[in-house]
């Protein structure tokens, strides 16, 4: 849309580069460490790394997808690491029903801490930092009562096969993570739900009067996200092969913003980048995995994340005050 | 003696020169009105006064002398102190911390003394008329009240100017009558008071002098008492009184034929809230276009929201085709057929980061699409005949709303508006801030929708666009009805004489 009103302006070489930036910034980067991996790091072009990789990303993408809907809204979703630590807590308490069940109550749980955000964003008024602050701090804890505070091994194969298994060559984890991918740029362009909610992220208050739903937009995107959340909490669960409360999706919350702002998705709201975000989320994987292979420990990849952050950030400013 | 003095001072803005070779004089116990419609320069002649602009060119004097803010505090030192409308104080603070913020009384140990801060806190507020406890939080008093406490606030600075923004307009009557037993003190005590404010009653109870302003210009200054209610309106809305006419100022054809026996297509009765509206009844036919007379702040773009769901009410009903609205809010009403737009368009009505084509669909996405999936194909039907019939200009349906001219851009809005097929219309301000081509078509497009049977309610504060595009108008003051011009009363000459008249219980003049 707005590239091509760029691009007719031929003397701004360098400012069409620079405005394209927050847009395609991260595939170029996600390119450029590609291509550095491929040439000088040992082992990295082979079938069980990539593999190791895409399991990895995994979650964290499909956690950044519902981050970046509720980012979409001019929000911000706290919560989200509770919810997998819930959803991960209450798989083992009901897989003697079923695995039906036990991934039924997981979700069930997602859906009932999305309420409770978007209520409180969309009707009480809260900020949506504080709204879901609460859930953030004691979802966890409820979840840590819930498993009395133990690990628990997942021997259901059912659910492990979630965690490790292959359909045609390719990780069924990493199958679930693009079908949600393609479920998630599918609600947001073309459906009512996916424009209204760009439109109230643009302009809340004309939202209202143009006599949408705001508030119920407001719920839905909230439960949406954490409904995500909760798979990735199942996921993570299936891959370990055990429940720990403690543990799943802790600081998860951090790496979906992070995938979202450095995916080119505006903290403003009004749009939404789902293509990004995953580059984000893949940035981010490649990036650690990168030092990891050349023996930096991991402080050294979180200052190397804090940067491209920063970058990424910086990016977004230059673009604004254009 | 002059306390302050502003000679010859322009300003510019892009696009915009807000002040253009402006004189403003203020003697020492003097209360001066400032007035003038939106966008006359109100606000930034007082934001020259107190130090936040600098002027162009032009002088500032002050006691006679030459001076020149660099700064907000500048001014402030020199004792001129600014009473905005909404108070800017913090809330969460104590009154007496408020009062003495920066000043506070100490102790011999450097201490802040608050039994002593307390008590001369009491002693200082008494004479503004508020004796509540001074330990109190702020924010928990009424408005009216944190005012007196900014105004006293203000006065103890050894204000010599006090400048105040329309500081009634979310006051009580009670209250209003307390603020200028303060003003008539600070008065007898040689300040000078900038009042500015819409309300003609007020003005002549308080001022002594006016300063009317008008496109960034001066139209008048002198004694208030000089000056009759009917020449102060028409000098604020830029008209001579001979000089107008019907007909031929702007692009609508004239008068509608509407049945008088149909049913009204809106009804709205006794429509109040608060401080802001009082008791607005009226009715709009189809084919009709109401006109809402009035300065600003007579409530008519309250009255507008209201209608639309958009503004909390605490009484008053309103129907549309007979069906009363239930419950209003923005979803109910857009539903039965009310169509609002805003006057404020870039914050209330587009969605700037958003194509033409997203904008115009948004209020129908429903009838647009399938199981909650959108049809791009009936929306681009849609798109492409509002387009057209409303000539905007865009490089297309997917250039982004925020990119258009102001001109376009409030197209767009109302072909979103359309797209909803509305029974009623309900525009404030449409052609505020868009060019006189852009002008001509919106109001011819006012005509034509009128007379293909939609009810329309029309706010504008250009005198000639509100007479010749309304049937009828029905002039507000003060948030209430004072006059309705029907017929061959619709005519500029009695819109500004129903704004001016004085309600009968407070003639002042």
């Amino acid at each position: 849309m707005t590239k091509n009103a760029v691009a007719e302006r031929p003397a701004a070489g360098l400012a069409a580069v620079r405005s394209r930036l927050p847009g395609y910034g991260v595939y170029l980067a996600v390119g450029l460490l590609m291509l550095y991996n491929i040439v000088f790091t040992p082992y990295f072009l082979t079938l069980s790394n990539l593999r190791i990789q895409l399991i990895q990303v995994a979650p964290i993408v499909i956690v950044a997808l519902g981050m970046a809907l509720v980012i979409g809204t001019e929000g911000i979703d706290l919560s989200v690491g509770s919810v997998m630590a819930l959803a991960a807590a209450l798989i083992p308490l009901y897989l003697g029903y079923g695995v039906v069940a036990a991934i039924g109550v997981s979700l069930a749980a997602g859906v009932a801490v999305g309420l409770i955000n978007g209520v409180l964003v969309a009707r009480v008024g809260l900020q949506p930092i504080v709204a879901t602050l609460a859930v953030f701090v004691g979802g966890r804890g409820l979840a840590v009562v819930v498993s009395d505070g133990q690990l628990k091994d997942i021997r259901n194969p059912d659910v492990l096969h979630l965690g490790s298994g292959d359909l045609l060559g390719i990780p069924v984890l990493v199958w679930i993570a693009a079908v949600l991918v393609a479920l998630v740029a599918f609600v947001l362009r073309r459906t009512v739900f996916g424009r209204r909610l760009l439109a109230v992220g643009g302009n809340r208050r004309a939202a209202e009067l143009a006599g949408l739903p705001v508030g119920r937009v407001l719920i839905t995107v909230y439960v949406i996200c954490a409904v995500l959340a909760s798979i990735a909490g199942l996921l993570s669960v299936a891959r370990i092969q055990s429940s720990d409360a403690s543990a799943v999706g802790l600081l998860i919350e951090l790496s979906a913003i992070t995938a979202v702002v450095v995916g080119g998705t505006p903290l403003t709201g009004g749009r939404v980048r789902i293509l990004g975000t995953v580059a984000g989320a893949v940035l981010m994987q490649l990036v650690i995995a990168t030092m990891i292979k050349h023996d930096l420990g991991p402080s050294t990849a979180e200052m190397a994340q804090a940067v491209i952050i920063l970058v990424a950030v910086w990016v977004a400013r230059e673009r604004k005050s254009r | 003696m002059t306390l302050l003095e502003v000679a010859g001072v322009s300003k510019s803005f892009p696009g915009v020169r807000a002040l253009d070779d402006v004189s403003f004089t203020l003697r020492p116990g003097e209360v001066h009105a400032l007035v003038g419609e939106n966008g006359a320069g109100k606000s930034t002649l007082i934001k020259v006064l107190t130090g936040v602009y600098r002027p162009d060119s032009g002088e500032l004097r002050h006691h006679g002398r030459p001076v020149s803010f660099a700064a907000p505090m500048d001014a402030q030192r020199a004792g001129i102190s600014t009473i905005y409308q909404e108070v800017n104080l913090i809330p969460l603070m104590s009154v007496a911390q408020n009062l003495f913020l920066g000043r506070e009384p100490r102790n011999r140990l450097g201490l802040i003394d608050r039994g002593r801060m307390e008590r001369e806190a009491r002693g200082i507020l008494a004479d503004y008329g508020v004796t509540t406890d001074v330990r109190r939080q702020l924010g928990t008093l009424p408005l009216g009240a944190q005012q007196m406490v900014a105004l006293a606030r203000a006065v103890m600075i050894d204000a010599q100017v006090v400048i105040m923004d329309e500081p009634t307009s979310s006051l009580e009557p009670r209250e209003v009558q307390t603020l200028f037993g303060v003003i008539r003190r600070l008065h007898a005590r040689g300040i000078g008071i900038v009042y500015v404010s819409h309300r003609m009653d007020e003005l002549y109870e308080i001022c002594d002098s006016v300063t009317i302003l008008r496109d960034g210009r001066l139209v008048h200054t002198g004694r208030l008492a000089d000056l009759e209610r009917i020449e102060l309106v028409s000098m604020m809305l830029g008209r001579e009184m001979s000089q107008t006419r019907r007909q031929g100022f702007t692009a609508f054809a004239g008068d509608h034929t509407t049945d008088d026996a149909a049913p009204p297509v809106l009804r709205v009765t006794g429509l109040t809230s608060r401080t802001r509206l009082h008791d607005i009844s009226f009715d709009v036919r189809p084919g009709e276009v109401v006109g809402l007379g009035g300065l600003l702040g007579a409530g008519r773009s309250e009255t507008i929201k209201a209608i639309g769901g958009a503004y909390p009410l605490d009484a008053g009903t309103v129907e549309v085709d007979g069906t009363h609205l239930e419950r209003p809010s923005t979803v109910r009403a857009v539903a039965a057929g009310i169509a609002v737009q805003p006057e404020d368009r870039k914050a209330e009505g587009i969605v700037a980061g958003l194509s033409v084509r997203d904008n115009i669909a948004l209020a129908v996405l429903p009838r647009m699409s399938r199981l909650g999936i959108v049809s791009d194909a009936k929306i681009d039907a849609v798109v492409a005949r509002y387009m057209t019939r409303l000539r905007i200009k865009a490089s297309g349906p997917d250039q982004l709303v925020g990119d258009l001219s102001g001109g376009n851009q409030q197209k767009v809005l109302l072909a979103r508006l359309l797209a909803t097929r509305p029974k009623v219309l309900l525009l404030d301000e449409p052609t505020r801030g868009i060019d006189v081509g852009a002008k001509a078509e919106v109001q011819s497009l006012i005509d034509e929708l009128a007379g293909e049977g939609l009810g329309v309610v029309l706010v504008s504060s250009d005198a000639e666009e509100l007479v010749e595009g309304s049937d009828r108008v029905v002039v507000l003051r003060d948030g209430a009805v004072v006059g309705h011009l029907t017929g061959d009363r619709v005519t500029t000459e009695d819109l500004m004489a129903g704004i001016a008249a004085a309600a009968p219980s407070e003639d002042h003049t």
